[in-house]
């Protein structure tokens, strides 16, 4: 075993040793800053492949005739740009943690309107909410009928039914 | 935007990072008994596959034991202390080579270490099997308090008892001998954070102030007296300076934590100071530690070994000889107490510091465990068992270095000793198993938000 190998051996080792140590850091430290904020962009995205997965393994529930609509979309506010899928109906649309259509905004009540299908027809109802649901510029007072396209409003937020 | 920070902080698993981690500590492990090898006999020792093997086969069963039972479990505890045991191995085994080579009879240890590796692994992993919330050993506060003093004295009963060294530490089982103190202190962890969790509000409020300070209550102080008894008991009759060092600066940081008061730091701390000089006057080995460590190239005082260390120490410089080219049979116990001499002498200083580096990084995540546990017990076993590794660490480190007088204790992991290792795997278990519990998502218990919060749209 020459000098010069035994200094490469000493060397590499000490080189080892030190990697370990800053890698341990660079745990650490990705475990400091990594900490992960509830839907960042990537939990978002994964959380949306294993919607999509559960959506593609479910069977398709009974055929809905031709037209008729399949999503919610949410148009404005908060949570513009969201869709969500009709075939849980009925839908609960609030605050609260346990509704189905779920609204980050402030003017939205924890059970404020339910969506639900009566036959061919879906209907929206109004659950005696704070600051009520619109239908167009009418306030709700009683269930009603819901069209391909009627804008709902609900607080700040706008959602409307579509194919 | 999130404004709920339990929701908006969640901690990850982390367990890909921890194998990866593993990885590379495996690395450290293997690549220092295979330097040993190259330095010393000029190829790769014969038995690297298996002992290789072995340590996979360990750490693999570590690994998998934390997947299966904390998975949320800090991701860097487990490597590192896989390093520092496997750094420590390679060591001994070198020195083992060493007195090999001048005497082919003599005692090896390398072997004994693997064996009780194996078991503090086994230790470890039913540790985290058996024990599914740490919040159940505050049942057993008193008793483990009681089992500690029992451990304690057990050294000094006449059959089962034995004196190495100079101090009688030792307890005797059939052919093995162990040191309880070292599982004692992890009882009194236990017994000291179950014993602050009630009393801390007593000891934290109740008092008045004298010049600036809190002093507690005059009935509050019964605890920390009758620890200090202890200590100096250990000191005392067992001549065991390390240990007696280590469990009074325990308690004093335990009370610290639990009432938030500086006093208790002041008063412990005071306490020490007489202690400490009423040993050296009284007691001559104590004053022969002090002295070694004052003058320790005089010849009034037998310094040899911390002499011996520092010529190794010095040897070695920035890098070190290299591994299989030192001369660490020359320090007296250098594969027990002094090994992280000889590590200075073989990996020079860039070595000690990546060590003591591991070290402070366990440390470092024992507190933080501390401080996201979300129970009080939990808390305090965290940051007891955390000083405990610390204070162990930088007594035998600061003696062997020269920066406090030489207390016989072992370096935590590296060191040959079966107790202490032992020990150290269940404190690493309990340390996992506390941050498993701190780290997990909070399980979402909000409900439907209140209706009140609601904003009311104005209707002109």
């Amino acid at each position: 075993m020459s000098e010069l190998t035994l200094m490469l051996i000493r060397f590499a080792y000490l080189a080892i040793l030190w990697i370990f140590v800053l890698s341990a850091i660079s745990v650490i430290r990705s475990d400091m800053f990594g900490a992960r904020i509830e839907q960042t962009p990537r939990a978002e995205r994964r959380e949306q492949r294993r919607a999509q997965k559960t959506q593609r393994n479910r069977p398709k529930p009974a055929k809905r005739p031709r037209g008729a609509p399949t999503h919610v979309a949410i148009l404005e506010g908060a949570n513009a740009g969201e869709t969500i899928s009709l075939d849980d109906a009925p839908l609960l649309i609030g605050r609260g943690s346990d509704a189905a259509i779920r609204l980050d905004d402030d003017y939205v009540s924890t059970r404020h309107a339910r969506i639900a299908a009566s036959g061919d027809q879906w209907f929206i109802e109004d659950l005696g909410s704070t600051n009520g649901t619109y239908l167009g510029s009418q306030r709700l007072t009683q269930p009603a009928s819901l069209q391909l396209g009627s804008q709902v409003r609900i607080g700040k937020t706008t959602l409307e039914l579509r194919k | 935007m999130p404004a709920d920070p339990r929701t908006a902080f969640a901690h990850r698993r982390r367990r890909g990072a921890e194998l990866f981690l593993l990885l590379l500590a495996l690395a450290v492990g293997i690549g220092a008994y295979a330097a040993v090898g190259l330095g010393v006999e000029g190829t790769t020792p014969t038995d690297i596959i298996g002992y290789g093997g072995w340590l996979v086969l360990l750490v693999v069963a570590a690994h998998v034991t934390v997947r299966f039972t904390a998975p949320y479990a800090d991701p860097v505890l487990l490597p590192v202390v896989a390093a520092l045991n496997g750094l420590g191995l390679a060591m001994i085994h070198r020195i083992d080579l060493a007195e090999l080579e001048q005497n082919t009879e003599a005692n090896t240890f390398a072997r004994d270490q693997l064996i009780w590796m194996t078991l503090g692994v086994l230790v470890f992993v039913a540790v985290l099997v058996l024990l599914r919330d740490h919040r159940r050993l505050q049942a057993f506060t008193y008793t483990s308090g009681l089992a500690a003093v029992v451990l304690l004295l057990l050294p000094l009963l006449p059959v089962i008892g034995r004196e190495i060294n100079g101090a009688r530490i030792w307890i005797n089982i059939g052919p093995m001998s162990f040191q309880p103190g070292e599982v004692a202190k992890v009882l009194l962890v236990v017994f000291f954070a179950g014993y602050l969790v009630l009393h801390r509000d007593a000891l934290a409020l109740a008092g008045r102030r004298v010049l600036g300070i809190d002093l507690p209550r005059g009935r509050d102080l019964g605890p920390i007296l009758g620890m200090w008894l202890v200590s100096l008991g250990i000191l005392v009759f067992q001549r065991d300076l390390g240990s007696s060092l280590l469990f009074f600066g325990l308690f004093l940081v335990m009370l610290y934590v639990a009432t938030e008061r500086p006093g208790w730091l002041l008063l412990g701390g005071t306490l020490f100071a007489v202690g400490a000089y009423f040993a050296y006057l009284v007691m001559p080995h104590v004053k022969a530690r002090v002295g070694a460590w004052i003058d320790p190239f005089g010849t009034e005082y037998d310094s040899y070994q911390i002499v011996q260390g520092m010529y190794g120490q010095a040897w070695g410089g920035l890098v070190g000889r290299g591994l299989g080219q030192g001369d660490p049979t020359l320090i007296p116990f250098s594969y027990s107490d002094f090994i992280v001499a000889a590590i200075g002498e073989e990996l020079g200083l860039t070595g000690v510091m990546a060590v003591i580096l591991l070290y402070g990084l366990i440390v470092e995540r024992g507190l933080r465990t501390a401080l996201v546990a979300r129970d009080a017990f939990g808390k305090l076993v965290a940051a007891g068992l955390a000083v405990v590794f610390a204070l162990q660490v930088f007594v035998v480190i600061g003696g062997v270095t020269k920066l406090i007088p030489l207390t016989g204790l072992t370096t935590p992991f590296m060191s040959y000793g079966g107790s202490s290792l032992i020990a150290n795997w269940a404190i690493i278990a309990l340390l996992l198993r506390i941050s498993d519990q701190a780290r997990r998502p909070l399980p979402d218990l909000s409900g439907p938000a209140d209706d009140d919060a609601t904003a009311v749209v104005m209707i002109r």
